[in-house]
């Protein structure tokens, strides 16, 4: 049983991304637990992860507030390439 | 009563469609050239093939079922093997220390620890670069996952991969990531 909830630090720190994005199983939370007793780099690792995703936040809120849109010359340049593809 | 057939209208295709499309691509790629190239060839594509339109779908719901095409034989073309760059490994991946961390890549406490720093611009610019340094199908797996919030299936299905593939893609990201920030910025 033990065996079964041992994990490596590679094993650790990718259930420590999923559960980032809060798509880590009960399971994989509860092996992730115990590796922390155990393992103080990959408890700094999370705290660190943590952070990063702190930021990660604020990026994702710039970027899906804009929109992008093509520029007038750009359509004007497509309508042309489209209509050459079409003759 | 039956449902009215949709026609194609190829004439108004840009005015109608151009920009969502554009913006459509701009989300998954990151790349406003490239975006405009997949756009392009979206509507080259949907001209080539307007006659097996079959008017049960909105002309905007099939240019976009084109386009995603386009965004999958992009991402196979970035992950095939000529062009592939692998993300510098965290940990040993053989022997008695498989799993175990590279002491060299083994995470160091952060100097730099000030609290405001989502108002840093400079920090701001630093992660973009950090971002923009990673092999570039891991930036795009990474992005959709973690800067447009999309949910695993969506990009599984848009990418065509599997769960599992998706999730070691985000953790090697993400381990590079974290030591690009330290290395440039906590640290530095």
């Amino acid at each position: 049983m033990l065996k079964k909830l041992q994990i490596t630090c590679n094993q650790a720190t990718t259930i420590c991304d999923k559960s980032q994005y809060k798509e880590a199983s009960f399971f994989e939370k509860l092996k992730l637990t115990l590796h922390f007793l155990g393992c103080k780099i990959c408890r700094l690792y999370t705290r660190q992860n943590n952070r990063m995703s702190g930021l990660y936040k604020d990026k994702s809120i710039a970027c899906k507030n804009k929109i992008n849109y093509l520029s007038q010359t750009d359509k004007e340049v497509l309508k042309q390439q489209v209509k050459e593809f079409k003759e | 009563m039956p449902q009215e057939k949709i026609t194609l209208d190829p004439d108004k295709w840009i005015d109608n469609y151009a920009d969502y499309l554009f913006n459509y691509a701009v989300v998954r790629v990151n790349d406003g050239d490239l975006s405009k190239d997949l756009v392009q060839e979206t509507f080259f594509a949907g001209l080539k093939s307007a006659k097996n339109f079959q008017g049960k779908a909105s002309e905007r719901t099939w240019l976009i079922s084109i386009l995603k095409r386009k965004v999958i034989d992009h991402y196979r073309k970035i992950n095939s093997k000529k062009g592939q760059a692998e993300v510098r490994m965290s940990f040993y991946d053989d022997g008695e220390n498989e799993g175990s961390w590279i002491e060299e890549r083994v995470p160091q406490s952060w100097d730099n620890a000030s609290e405001k720093e989502i108002e840093n611009q400079e920090l701001k610019k630093q992660l973009e670069t950090c971002i923009n340094n990673l092999p570039e199908k891991y930036a795009l797996v990474f992005r959709m996952k973690t800067i447009q919030e999309f949910e695993t299936e969506e990009i599984c299905k848009e990418l065509d991969i599997t769960a599992s593939n998706l999730w070691v893609i985000i953790h090697r990201a993400r381990t590079q990531l974290r030591k690009c920030m330290e290395d440039n910025w906590f640290n530095n």
